[in-house]
């Protein structure tokens, strides 16, 4: 195997792993501020990508159709942390897995009586469907290599806004003492709303980017969730820079184990039993370098600082 | 004011004891095949329940063993090793080994890191279970045949089986009662109470904790190998996550922390998913709602109605 | 003098930039109660929870009856006669009374890696746990739910957990913390029968409750021991007075 395929599949690792941090970041933040474990931000994923497909076919604009869905998956994570999450902030986490699991269920038959259960596919749109050439020998797929860009750009905007802002500095606080931001005059109720809404909208985010290169169908949000768990036991929970530690890394060791995993074994143990023990040890791999930082680290590489 | 629970209990218990009756003198044996496998998922729920509703630890992952088990009767019998002899004893066995792993792990943390870790590890063996093309994958494969115990002890026989996952349920709800009222089971039980506590009066918690850990799954895996033989098939969805969502789900619904709660609940679920299920393929979306209500309103479930206030 | 049961040295503790004990030197003797006092945030729960074994020190060590014990968790120094009660009320609130001191007799009787024989009909456990709560006086409450106890009543109960461990070193938080004057008594008196019987290390801000029992006093301030001595040097020590009880110095 080449270094160039080696490179290109760091980059696709890469472009995995800034799914997940956009997964990751929401979750961890919601956890972090509102003590909520939500199941079903999943299903926030699996929304934004329904609803730029479908805007997608309406418009027929990529543009419109990814400002379609960004607000409307916002939309509906405001309505869920109303209507459903609000009164689960003070409950136990068993109670929170619960309702969220139930809202699982719900998301994933309502997309089902609405878009039916078969796959969606949608295209990359024009203007992204081309190759960039990174370095001689090195193509690299234009709508893959924004992907990149646009996930770091949001890390980024995450860490400035958190640590830079008042509104950053009000999620911190808000994370530790609940009524002294009440006390300064905030609305906590509505703080904790926007919180989600944009956690909801970041999934959304990483859903509607994923359409076009994964498949589009009801319970596409579960597979990631359970990785994004991953990263955040990894990453530590309430940590954004953790999240995004974490999901680089599982984006990485999860692909390349995927690429390289099977030929490697197969000049040692021989092709036939490669073909076999090869995809299953790489479907094992994030879970045993969870299990591995987990038995140096159990709160993980970076865990908040919490009181 | 235990009475209405005693009643409940014996109705129950004759119900159950008296359903192949019924169905054959209805000539529908289909009701033998429901309650079945109704009971095989109150094996699991019980099981769950020791660990969750006794024992505080929230594991999201307890549908691992009910997979475990069911490879653990369908890999022999693909090489043709059928005797229920060795397959029973493997699911157990197997189960409580992954538990142990899983649970050696995933009990150095707790709370949410808990949840998380014990989901991940199931799910990681859901996709171990569809990766190996020699066992079937995402499709499965057939079980040739039912575990075979020779003499009279024919699983064949729907009845035969039936009065197997009867027994087999009965015994573990007279272990579990034993055990909660044991040392170990009020150690379990402080333990979700008070760890700090606990510890602090001298118990090293974390092997008490374990211990009912892999108890909990040496018992779901027998409910796996009771489970792959009422389908006669085996699948990696087993141990999809939905699945352990579904056996808590059954747990909260009866109520926990008791040993009959979980049957009820199990009794509840599959009945409610079956009505569901006729009525509308798209049941999920009545059944989502409807657990997010219980979990806000009906904490104590079933069983903890059926006793009254208090 | 012979070596105290229990010495501890440079225990030094801090949490992000905060140090809650700073190089604690302390030495009780056997038998002997030694009160620490200070003020808010003086660092003195984190002693007692390093000492319990409830938090791992940063630095330093703790020797117990000639033992280092420093790296030995909770469970382990309950087996060698560490016994503590919490500062906010921590029992088995679902348990009845009898049934929170019959599982600290429990685990120092052998091992709970037993499944069949019912634990409330094992006399070994209820019979010392039922001498307890008369000890304590609280054997009128044995089948009362502990978290249904009036509060000084579950203060009682938490020492009942403690002697019930049969320990040699008592650690106590604040055991009279949110009391009625006279469940503050009663406390003081059930204390008092316990001076000399067990080594105690003791806790409080109730100067009343502490010249009542102490032997000896340390004043913590900032996470250091300023002072360690008798009751009455203690109490016309003018560094003391300066740094805890708020007094001017006048000029």
């Amino acid at each position: 195997m080449s270094w160039l395929l080696v490179l290109e599949q760091c980059l696709n690792g890469l472009q995995f792993g800034v799914m997940l941090f956009l997964m990751a970041a929401g979750l961890t933040l919601v956890f972090g501020i509102m003590n909520l474990v939500n199941l079903a931000h999943g299903s926030l994923y699996m929304v934004g990508a329904y609803f730029a497909t479908a805007a997608f076919g309406w418009t027929g604009s990529f543009v419109l159709s990814v400002v379609f869905s960004l607000l409307a998956t916002l939309a509906v994570g405001m309505v869920v942390e109303v209507v459903a999450l609000r009164t689960l902030y003070e409950r136990d986490h068993l109670d929170q897995v619960l309702a969220t699991f139930g809202l699982i269920l719900f998301f994933n038959e309502a997309v089902a009586m609405v878009w039916g259960r078969t796959a969606l596919f949608t295209t990359v749109p024009k203007a992204l469907s081309g190759h960039l050439q990174l370095l001689p020998g090195l193509r690299y797929p234009a709508y893959r290599a924004v992907i990149i860009l646009v996930g770091l750009a949001v890390a980024l905007l995450l860490y400035v806004v958190v640590s830079r802002t008042r509104l950053g500095m009000l999620i911190r606080a808000g994370a530790s003492n609940r009524t002294m931001v009440a006390a300064l005059g905030v609305n906590v109720r509505l703080l904790y709303t926007i919180v989600f809404g944009v956690g909801a909208a970041l999934a959304g985010l990483g859903g509607l980017m994923a359409g076009p290169i994964y498949t589009v169908q009801p319970g596409m949000g579960d597979d990631i969730l359970i990785q994004v768990l991953v990263v955040i036991v990894i990453g530590g929970i309430g940590s954004i820079r953790g999240a995004l530690v974490g999901a680089v890394v599982v984006g990485m060791v999860d692909t390349l184990g995927r690429a390289f995993l099977k030929p490697m074994l197969s000049t040692t143990i021989g092709p036939a039993a490669a073909n076999d023990a090869g995809p299953a040890l790489a479907s094992m791999l994030i879970y045993i370098l969870m299990a591995a930082v987990l038995s140096f680290r159990p709160q993980g590489l970076f865990p908040a600082a919490r009181g | 004011m235990r009475t209405p629970r005693t009643l409940a209990l014996a109705v129950g218990f004759v119900a159950l004891a008296l359903v192949p009756v019924v169905a054959a003198a209805l000539n529908q044996p289909f009701y033998l095949d429901l309650v079945r496998r109704i009971m095989i998922f109150a094996i699991a729920a019980v099981s769950l329940d020791l660990i969750l509703g006794f024992g505080g630890m929230v594991s999201f992952g307890h549908a691992a063993y009910l997979g475990v088990g069911a490879y653990a009767v369908a890999i022999p019998a693909f090489y043709g090793v059928h005797s229920g002899f060795v397959q029973w004893p493997l699911a157990v066995g197997l189960s409580a080994l992954v538990a142990l792993v899983i649970g050696t792990l995933s009990l150095r943390t707790s709370g949410v890191y808990f949840i998380m870790i014990t989901l991940a590890f199931a799910q990681m063996l859901y996709y171990l279970g569809i990766s190996i093309n020699a066992w079937g994958a995402d499709d499965g494969m057939r079980l040739a045949r039912r575990s075979q115990f020779g003499g009279a002890v024919d699983l064949g026989n729907p009845y035969v089986f039936y009065y197997v996952v009867f027994g087999l349920l009965v015994l573990l709800l007279w272990l579990g009662h034993r055990l909660i009222h044991a040392r170990f089971g009020m150690v379990i039980r402080a333990a979700r109470s008070n760890e700090p506590r606990l510890r602090a009066v001298g118990f090293a918690t974390f092997r008490y904790k374990l211990a009912a850990f892999v108890l909990a799954g040496a018992a779901c895996g027998l409910a796996g190998a009771l489970l792959t033989n009422q389908t006669e098939y085996l699948t990696p969805s087993y141990m999809h996550w939905t699945r352990s969502g579904d056996i808590m789900v059954m747990v909260i619904l009866g109520g926990m922390g008791t040993l009959f709660g979980p049957v009820l609940g199990a009794i509840v679920f599959l009945l409610l998913e079956d009505v569901l299920a006729a009525w509308t393929v798209h049941w999920q979306v009545v059944l989502g709602p409807l657990l997010v209500l219980i979990v806000l309103y009906a904490r104590r479930g079933l069983w903890g109605l059926l006793a009254g206030r208090g | 003098m012979a070596e105290p049961l229990l010495s501890v040295r440079g225990l030094r503790k801090r949490f992000g930039g905060l140090v809650a004990t700073d190089g604690v030197d302390l030495d009780v003797a056997e038998g002997e109660t030694l009160a620490v006092i200070g003020p808010n945030g003086a660092g003195k729960t984190t002693l007692i929870a390093q000492l319990s074994g409830d938090l791992a020190p940063d630095a330093g060590t703790i020797r117990f009856a000639g033992e280092d014990v420093t790296a030995l968790p909770a469970p382990e120094r309950s087996g060698r006669g560490f016994a503590r009660s919490f500062q906010v009320t921590s029992i088995f609130r679902e348990f009845s009374a009898l049934d929170n001191v019959a599982l600290a007799v429990q685990a120092h009787a052998g091992h709970s890696f037993r499944f069949w024989r019912r634990a409330r009909e094992e006399r070994a456990l209820r019979e010392p746990a039922r001498a307890v709560l008369a000890q304590v006086g609280l054997a009128a409450r044995a089948d009362v739910e502990a978290g249904a106890l009036a509060h000084g009543e579950q203060r009682q109960l938490e020492i009942a957990m403690a002697l019930a461990t049969r320990p040699r070193l008592l650690l106590l938080d604040e055991p009279v913390a949110g009391m009625g004057i006279d469940e503050s008594q009663r406390m003081v008196a059930l204390l008092r029968t316990l001076r000399g019987r067990h080594t105690i290390v003791l806790v409080e801000h109730d100067m009343d409750v502490v010249f009542a029992l102490a032997d000896r006093i340390s004043v913590m301030v900032y996470g250091r021991v300023i002072a360690t001595g008798a009751p009455e040097a203690i109490r016309g020590n003018a560094e003391v007075r300066r740094a805890y009880l708020g007094e001017e110095v006048r000029a």
